[in-house]
């Protein structure tokens, strides 16, 4: 509180300041604890006044590591994330972060330097035409022409990253907009009137959805990241215990909804349960809280839910009815509309004999892989680390199998534990996202786990990781190949192994050691075992290397062009 | 199908590229745009005709142009009832043995000659797109020099923002 008065004393001054200061201290009135960033010529204005700024600054080793890094900060505290890159390849360097960010729905306010405005457009040293390149993967952007327009900018950016559909807005700043001065004011409001989100969904929407579930024989609710985003996973563990209606997540929503709950179904889509998918299929109302139906969700959109009513609660009015036809659409927030669902207390329907049909599937129909003895499975790999963890670390990943894996065998009980890169799917991303996680929350135990080509891809920001100690385990489930893509090789291309198998990787444990960094590697189960418990049980960083199995693959699977009940890999 | 939409937007620098990228990342392919000023400082008026399969593929646009932060105001006014123009320049070449001619088809037309040479004339004609491709077609045979057209903009009839002055745009 008494930081805050401070701030606004300070900005209550409105003294004249030059750009970069009009930065910095928006920043500090926005509370922003963290940056990520990395210097060049166009932003040297900016980091000379951070050098003596107080702002704590993480220095990452590439941009992609800080955008990357700013996520993961994001999507474990709820507040945007801060990035600050260079001009041409430094802006060039994030566009990966922030179509992720945008595909995901993370908040995130990104600095861009730009050449100097007189030059602009000449094609000068360092120069990109970075508003081009980013307009279709931000939810905003400017450029400052002006350095009067610099704190209203800034405010806007926040306003809009971090209201309605969170989303990546960039702000690019010409050298000499960081030098010029003006007055800066910061307590003024943002005025929009192009940009209003409905959160207050319609009432009469609200009824009719009551209505339908008191009529609903089979009624599900499929949850997504949006229940995150709202903070909304109390509602809807409420409403679906009033209402006795049982839970799916998408991958991105996992955590949403308790795993170990008699109603949550598992996750649903390509690599889901039986059991979601055939929920999903056979239901009768499909209730989606904040999910945009996915094609990785879906599968054939011919087959989706076929028998169902669906109804649609999402801010985001354009994502109602963009691939799922819908009967009942509800813009708004999922808080509100979970409130407001739970106040009407409507009757609850018959599902009796829909509950009986689930448990039938879920028990006859459960996750699963065979274990061999001397080998290390990945999935038992992830089954210990949950075991190991309670269920309640922070874990980040890359994309692919191991990623699967993890959805699949870590059974998040809580919200903000689970950092993936779920629209986009990239590699590359668990490391640095584990880093900005772990700020985000310094006490809690942060386990990356990543496979050995995606680790590849970022594994510089190890330096970060190191230099910052912080106590991050780093898990690569090394199979010697891209494995996803060696898993569709075998199933849809004949076993032909184009450039996906990678027998001759690194000695990750020396390259660990060469960061000064801890390091030790598994074969087997029992040494799984030991080296997960030694490394837990340490308050630094450590990698550790698991040769898994490497030919396992990811079922059960709806291959691509398949409906959600063609599932393959169900049974033995 | 044909849907015209309108919108009101911030005329800020990188407005329209901003919504003809969203265009393009989408796959809605577009038919014509046309951009001017609106009686209020600093907003512009777009009107797009765009083709596209459905009604949904239709709601889609308005619903993701609205997403945009400088879009004001999306309409679909396809189904309203509506005034639809367009411009065309046409450059058409003449001798002294059909000039008369030309002069006497166009009239019916309501449009205007703006230029004269001594092998062409500039013809200025304003009206629904169907009506411009009437024109072209009739004055093809004559030997067309080059043509020149705005694209569709359009308008709800009597809608309240409707000023006198903007009228007067339309009623020519």
């Amino acid at each position: 509180m008494a930081a805050n008065m401070k701030v606004k004393e300070r900005v209550a001054k409105k003294q004249t300041l030059c750009g970069a200061l009009m930065l910095i201290e928006a920043l500090k009135a926005e509370n922003v604890k963290v940056i990520f960033g990395y210097p060049g010529g166009a932003v040297l204005p900016i980091y000379d006044k951070l050098y003596e700024s107080g702002v704590f600054h993480v220095l990452t080793r590439h941009e992609q590591g800080a955008i990357h890094a700013a996520e993961g900060y994001a999507r474990i505290s709820g507040k945007p994330g801060v990035v600050i890159a260079t001009s041409g390849p430094g802006a060039t360097n994030i566009v990966t972060g922030l179509t992720d960010a945008m595909m995901d729905s993370i908040p995130l306010v990104v600095f861009t330097g730009q050449v100097a405005s007189s030059v602009i457009g000449s094609d000068a040293f360092q120069e990109a035409d970075v508003l081009g390149i980013t307009m279709p993967i931000t939810k905003h952007s400017y450029q400052v022409r002006d350095v009067h327009e610099l704190p209203k900018i800034i405010k806007e950016a926040f306003h809009i990253a971090t209201t309605g559909r969170p989303g990546p807005v960039l702000i690019d700043i010409p050298k000499d907009m960081a030098v010029a001065e003006a007055e800066f004011d910061y307590e003024q409001d943002v005025q929009l009137p192009g940009y209003q989100p409905t959160t207050k969904p319609n009432h009469l929407q609200i009824r009719k959805l009551v209505e339908a579930v008191s009529q609903a024989k089979r009624p599900v609710i499929l949850a997504g990241a949006g229940v995150l985003h709202a903070n909304a996973h109390e509602q809807l563990k409420q409403y679906a215990e009033q209402q006795h209606i049982p839970v799916i997540h998408t991958l991105l929503g996992l955590g949403g909804f308790p795993a170990d709950h008699p109603l949550f179904l598992g996750m649903a889509g390509m690599h889901g349960t039986y059991t979601a998918n055939m929920a999903l299929y056979e239901c009768d109302l499909l209730i989606n809280v904040g999910a945009r139906f996915d094609d990785r969700v879906t599968g054939n959109l011919a087959h989706f839910a076929p028998k169902a009513t669906v109804a649609h609660i999402d801010i985001d009015p354009a994502e109602i009815g963009k691939n799922v036809p819908t009967k009942i659409p509800i813009v708004g927030d999922a808080k509100e509309a979970l409130i407001q669902l739970i106040e009407q207390n409507g009757k609850r329907p018959d599902v009796s004999e829909w509950l009986k049909q689930l448990n039938e599937w879920k028990r006859e129909y459960p996750l699963m892989y065979k274990r061999e003895p001397g080998v290390l499975k990945p999935q038992r790999l992830i089954e210990m680390i949950h075991e190991y963890t309670n269920g309640e670390a922070v874990v980040t990943t890359d994309v692919g199998q191991h990623q699967m894996w993890v959805a699949q065998y870590y059974k998040f009980k809580q919200p903000h534990r689970w950092v993936t890169s779920g629209g986009l799917g990239t590699m590359g991303f668990g490391l640095p996202a584990a880093i900005g996680a772990q700020l985000a929350q310094p006490e809690a135990t942060v386990v990356s786990i990543v496979g050995d080509g995606g680790f590849q891809m970022t594994l510089q920001e190890l330096s970060v990781i190191q230099e910052l100690n912080l106590p991050i385990k780093i898990v690569i489930v090394n199979n010697q190949a891209l494995g996803m893509v060696r898993q569709w090789q075998e199933i849809f291309y004949e076993k032909r192994y184009s450039h996906s198998l990678i027998p001759n990787q690194p000695d990750f444990v020396r390259l660990a050691e060469a960061y000064g960094m801890k390091a030790m590697r598994a074969t087997t189960e029992e040494e799984a075992e030991y080296v997960l418990k030694e490394a837990l049980a340490t308050n630094a960083p450590v990698l550790l290397d698991f040769h898994v199995c490497p030919g396992e693959n990811v079922y059960p699977m709806v291959a691509p062009g398949k409906g959600l009940h063609e599932m393959v890999g169900v049974k033995w | 199908m044909k849907r015209i939409i309108t919108m009101t937007v911030n005329n800020r620098p990188g407005v329209l590229n901003r919504i003809t990228g969203l265009f393009t990342k989408r796959h809605y392919n577009i038919e014509s745009i046309t951009v001017g000023h609106t009686e209020s400082e600093g907003i512009s008026r777009m009107t797009f005709v765009v083709n596209v399969e459905d009604e949904r593929i239709a709601e889609q646009i308005t619903k993701q142009l609205n997403k945009q932060i400088d879009v004001l105001k999306v309409v679909d006014i396809t189904d309203q009832a509506i005034i639809v123009r367009e411009l065309a320049l046409i450059k058409v070449a003449v001798t002294p043995a059909t000039r008369g001619e030309i002069y006497t088809l166009i009239e019916p037309f309501r449009a205007a000659i703006v230029d004269v040479a001594r092998d062409s004339l500039v013809v200025q004609v304003t009206g629904e797109p169907e009506k411009i491709d009437a024109l072209i077609d009739l004055l093809k045979p004559y030997g067309l020099k080059e043509v020149a057209r705005t694209g569709t903009t359009a308008f709800p009839r009597g809608s309240q923002r409707a000023s006198s002055t903007n009228k007067s745009l339309f009623i020519i």
